[in-house]
């Protein structure tokens, strides 16, 4: 397992690094429409041709993961810490925290958070700038994305109130919060790091749906999610496979990042 | 022995249309939304529009080919007293589709209802020059005339958009005059429209209209998959094809699309020019600048935009009115020119300056504002990002945001909060009367400022004056010279920056025949009675 | 102690599908474009018509009256009238309810299927090229939009249903793998497997058990995923079902219809939640 570790891990610190320097390793400015080649084919100019407006699409995989890259792992690791704290918390104290807890969450997904984000599109200035913009889209999602997994957070928490290292650990004389943090928590890492991995592709589309009601990015600024949103048209994807590029670059980074957990947590 | 044969076949199928037409069979298409009504004095929408028009029996037709007026279930009509009354005399011995007998007291009872102050209805809005009851006088059983409360422009025209109900039958505003009638409605799946057996007219040959036996309307938002649809052979005809799926069916089949050159739309956008909005005071002296606003359009390659966006199924647009409405659009106007330094000299008139890469105004403000737009309309998202490429290199800031379509309305009818919009107006009507509440500055669709007290400019009351004159002359020659003015007036003052006109694109099956798709709405059906398949092979139901 | 166990938690329900209707009928009122309508923009309204249009809506204004008024009505069956299609809410959601079923079950069942399918194998025989390809098949469809997923089924022929389950199984599958693993790896299982018990019998016995509660939790809540799933499909599929309600009403500022999905969607999420929450119990309180 190490060496496939060390791989996905050396993946993703390429990754990273050439999106941080983006616009240094990008052949074209990202938002230069080279208007006389819209939809072109792969070519030396531009290796992964051009999208409808004449923008060089390898330039614009790169600048784009500096958003997706960056900010949904943040996110993701924000919907996460909520879910164990909420779950964990509800599900070590039990009784009416636990109700309370699970009743909001149940809140949460039930709501049509829609609203929520296109209010606070309106509370936005309609000149924001861009950066702004996706870190706020990018904190929303995060707050609003950890309720499924607190349920599940929260289920593992209660079997595990009356387990015996739990009640031994009680009679230690341990208080709630040590119990929390240094006995239930770690037993609930499995579920956590699910929630996590599963987090940033659904951030990152969501990211692009959002674009929609007028936040996240703004043009000409691309990300992973909008550049997604270029494969609705399922015919060009037989003719012009090099449009799979973001996806086929997603799904890498998705798998590098579950491929590194660490094996402790899963011993054989 | 055999190309032989194939040629003898192929010139026989050349004579073919001499033959007459094959009935039955059932075509198909589809509507892009739920239609909401199906009374036809409180249609709003466009897919009950679509079903009001191959349901509904009008008094007058405005035949959408040749654009002139055309008796329907009126065989004669005058105009008197100046555009205040229209005397009508109808055609005798109709039914409507149940078979109730049709006279003149149908045409009372449909504009009674039709006028009712209650009803808020855009099609009884259109008559409403002035406040005032509309009195209908039966005289005999064929013999109807109306009279408005004032002289109403364009009168005849608007009868297209009247279908008459029914003042007897029990089935109230389900029995119809027009070719065909509502049998079915699947609410989210489809309406389903049957061969009207009492529908009057004929064809040449002395047989009864419609040769089809049904429409089947089916129920379909995304256009890919209407698009894949029509290529199985699962509907018949796309109205309003999108340019690129346009190209796209040209390649694999050339006789099914078809391209009838500009229509009556046009995309624009246009600056808030309301002085209570929320934006900037030094933002409001921009937008109130006519430089400032002729330069922006005198920045913007409208030739790129046609070739990359729309696939050169578009021309760059003039004025409110497209060359398509030939006999209101003023020939003597032409685009703004792509004139980028032209535009930066306006701009140094008004006191801009650009000093490395970016405009500033005489206060030393960077030139930003935001266009806002309505998202999932993919021509527009395109349009806008090319407009930012081209302001760029004028040293503006463009900042393009896409909201949602009532979030949109509320900003530029509501609140006022934005800065610049880009929209697209769809015009049904040819006659610009029916533009009135956009040029007259006291009207609420006077979009850079509506609902004004007094005229805010000079060449607003200007317009003013003129859009009320042509309202009250009959003469076609007179309200034209007035309204060629108007346009002159926008051309000059650039309230709205008017972008392009999109060409009207639609897709036919080869199995129809007397297929010809024009501009005007519904650009394909609109000769449903007269369609019919080539063979008598029933189509395959998928 | 069963029947009160289910009493209080029928309160609890009670209470909070009470406030989620009143939560989500203020996120609609608040929200920007409340209360206009895209008629505004025709452009042979008289002004007259336009203020009677500015002023449709005003019933609505006050929330907190609506909901009561929406309150009341519901105890005569009477749901409200839906602005955007023009019929009683009631009988829009008796027609589209079954569809929605339809999809969103066999979706569900579907996606679990395949999810536990592929998560047992990585549990019970740790192939590392098995792992690898079951991550990257997962991962694909995860980063694939729903729309993306839909239109291109839609193109080959898939059913609605078998998109919702493409779109929940890869979700499935990241929990339970991880789930399962952990218990695989505890030492109870461990010594079960060393005594030479069967496969069969070491999964049933000792390793399904601990991890229940989690796995039943998940149950609980992927409901809420493929409702979220069946939107997107059900507006490409054009089919009539609640998704494409939701999606209508939202557009449209739908007050009345979206008072009511948010009720009915949160009764579901809390029936299904609560019903894993009693299996919990019941399986929790079984001698091991």
């Amino acid at each position: 397992m190490r060496k496939q570790r060390q791989f996905a891990l050396g993946i993703l610190v390429v990754i990273f690094s050439v999106s941080l320097m983006a616009r240094v390793f990008a052949p074209a400015p990202y938002a230069r429409q080279f208007r006389q080649s819209p939809n072109a084919p792969p070519s030396r100019q531009f290796l992964l041709g051009t999208d409808e407006l004449g923008r060089d699409r390898l330039s614009r995989i790169l600048v784009g993961s500096q958003v997706s890259l960056l900010l949904a792992p943040a996110a993701a690791l924000l919907s996460t810490l909520l879910a164990a704290l909420v779950g964990g918390v509800a599900g070590t104290l039990g009784g009416w925290w636990e109700r309370l807890a699970m009743g909001a969450a149940d809140l949460f997904l039930s709501l049509p958070w829609l609203f929520l984000l296109l209010t606070v599109r309106a509370m936005l200035p309609l000149n924001v700038s861009p950066l702004l913009s996706v870190v706020i889209t990018f904190a929303l999602l995060g707050s609003l994305g950890w309720a499924a997994a607190a349920r599940v957070v929260c289920a593992g928490a209660r079997g595990l109130r009356t387990s015996d290292f739990i009640l031994q650990a009680r009679a230690c004389g341990c208080r709630s919060l040590r119990l929390l943090t240094k006995h239930v928590l770690p037993s609930l890492k499995p579920a956590l790091y699910a929630q996590f991995w599963i987090s940033i592709p659904v951030f990152i589309l969501a990211e692009a749906n959002l674009g929609v009601l007028g936040l996240g990015v703004a043009e000409p600024l691309p990300s992973w999610g909008n550049l997604l949103r270029e494969l609705e048209n399922y015919r060009s994807l037989l003719a012009d496979p090099w449009l799979l590029a973001p996806l086929v670059l997603m799904v890498l980074v998705v798998s590098c990042f579950q491929i590194i957990i660490p094996l402790e947590d899963f011993p054989s | 022995m055999m190309r032989r044969c194939f040629q003898l076949f192929l010139m026989v199928c050349l004579f073919l249309p001499n033959l007459p037409a094959q009935r039955g069979g059932e075509l198909r298409f589809c509507l892009r939304a739920e239609p909401k009504t199906f009374n036809p004095v409180i249609v709003t929408d466009e897919p009950s529009e679509i079903i009001r028009y191959l349901t509904g029996g009008v008094l007058l037709r405005v035949n959408r080919q040749t654009q002139q007026v055309e008796p329907e279930l009126a065989v004669s009509w005058k105009i008197l007293q100046q555009g205040r009354k229209i005397n009508f005399k109808l055609r005798e011995g109709l039914s409507f589709s149940d078979g109730t007998p049709f006279s003149a007291e149908d045409v009372a009872y449909t504009i009674r209802t039709l006028m009712d102050p209650a009803l808020h209805s855009p099609t009884a809005d259109s008559f409403r020059s002035s406040a005032g009851p509309v009195k209908t006088t039966v005289s005999g059983t064929y013999r109807v005339a109306i009279t408005f409360p004032a002289p109403v422009a364009g009168l005849e025209r608007l009868f297209d958009q009247v279908a008459i109900l029914s003042s007897r039958s029990p089935r109230r505003e389900m029995a119809v005059l027009g070719p065909f009638f509502t049998a079915e409605y699947k609410p989210g799946a489809y309406v389903l429209l049957k061969r009207n057996a009492y529908y009057w007219k004929r064809d040449e040959n002395g047989e009864s209209l419609p040769y089809l036996d049904s429409i089947r309307l089916e129920i379909q938002q995304n256009r890919e998959i209407e698009f894949l649809r029509l290529e199985r052979g699962q509907i018949h005809l796309i109205d309003r094809l999108d340019p690129e799926f346009f190209d796209r069916l040209a390649a694999e089949s050339p006789s099914s699309v078809h391209d009838a050159g500009p229509s009556l739309n046009s995309e624009q956008m246009w600056f808030n020019q309301v002085p209570t909005s929320p934006i900037p005071a030094y933002k409001k002296v921009w937008f109130e600048s006519r430089n400032f606003r002729r330069a922006i359009s005198e920045s913007i390659h409208r030739e790129d935009i046609c070739r990359v966006v729309y696939h050169q199924h578009a021309s760059p647009a003039v004025g409110p009115v497209s060359p398509a409405n030939r006999f209101w659009f003023n020939a003597a106007l032409k685009p703004h020119p792509f004139d980028p330094r032209g535009a930066l000299r306006r701009l140094e008139e008004e006191g801009f300056r650009l000093q490395g890469g970016v405009l500033r105004d005489r206060g030393g403000h960077p030139v930003e504002f935001s266009l806002i737009t309505n998202s999932g309309n993919k021509p527009r998202e395109l349009m806008a990002a090319m407009i930012q490429q081209d302001l760029g290199q004028l040293g503006i800031r463009l900042n393009v945001v896409t909201l949602d379509f009532s979030s949109l309305i509320e900003r530029i009818s509501q609140t006022f909060d934005y800065e610049a919009c880009l929209l697209g107006l769809v015009n049904v009507d040819l006659d610009p009367n029916s533009q009135m509440n956009v040029w007259l500055s006291s009207a609420s669709n006077h979009q850079w400022n509506p609902n004004q007290k007094s005229p805010a400019t000079n060449w607003e009351a200007e317009m003013d004056r003129l859009m009320r004159a042509q309202a009250s002359v009959i003469d076609a020659g007179k309200r034209k010279a007035y309204f060629d003015q108007v346009q002159q007036i926008v051309w000059e003052e650039a309230p709205f920056i008017y972008l392009v006109n999109t060409n009207s694109l639609s897709a036919a099956s080869p199995s129809l025949r007397n297929v010809s798709p024009i501009v005007m709405l519904p650009q394909t059906s609109w000769n449903a009675e007269r369609l019919c398949f080539a063979s008598q092979t029933a189509r395959s139901q998928p | 102690m069963w029947i009160q166990r289910i009493a209080r938690n029928l309160l609890v329900i009670l209470i909070t599908v009470l406030l989620g209707g009143l939560l989500g009928a203020t996120l609609v009122r608040v929200a920007p474009g409340f209360g206009v309508d895209e008629q505004l923009l025709d452009a042979r309204l008289s002004q007259d018509s336009i203020q009677a249009l500015q002023h449709s809506r005003d019933a609505e204004r006050n929330i907190l009256l609506f909901y009561a008024r929406y309150l009341a009505g519901v105890f005569h069956g009477n749901l409200g009238v839906s602005h955007t299609l023009g019929r009683p809410v009631a009988q829009l959601l008796a027609e589209r309810l079954p569809v929605t079923f339809y999809s969103v079950s066999i979706g569900l069942l579907g996606g679990w299927l395949l999810g536990l399918a592929l998560a047992l194998p990585a549990a019970m025989y740790r192939f590392k090229a098995y792992d690898l390809s079951s991550t990257l098949l997962s991962g694909l469809f995860l980063c694939l939009p729903s729309a993306v997923l839909g239109i291109v089924f839609l193109f080959v022929g898939g059913p609605a249903p078998l998109a919702i389950a493409l779109v929940v199984f890869p979700k499935v599958f990241r929990y339970a793998r991880n789930l399962l693993l952990q218990t695989y790896g505890l030492p109870h299982v461990v010594t079960a497997q060393a005594k030479g018990l069967s496969g069969a019998r070491v999964l049933l016995w000792h390793v399904l058990p601990p991890a229940a509660p989690q796995i039943l939790a998940l149950a609980g809540v992927s409901l809420s995923m493929a409702f979220g799933a069946a939107i997107p499909i059900e507006v490409i599929y054009s089919s009539p079902g609640i998704g494409q309600l939701a999606w209508l009403a939202a557009l449209g500022r739908d007050l009345p219809l979206l008072v009511n999905l948010t009720v009915l969607v949160t009764v579901l999420t809390l029936m299904a939640n609560t019903a894993s929450d009693l299996a919990n119990a019941a399986c929790t309180s079984q001698p091991q």
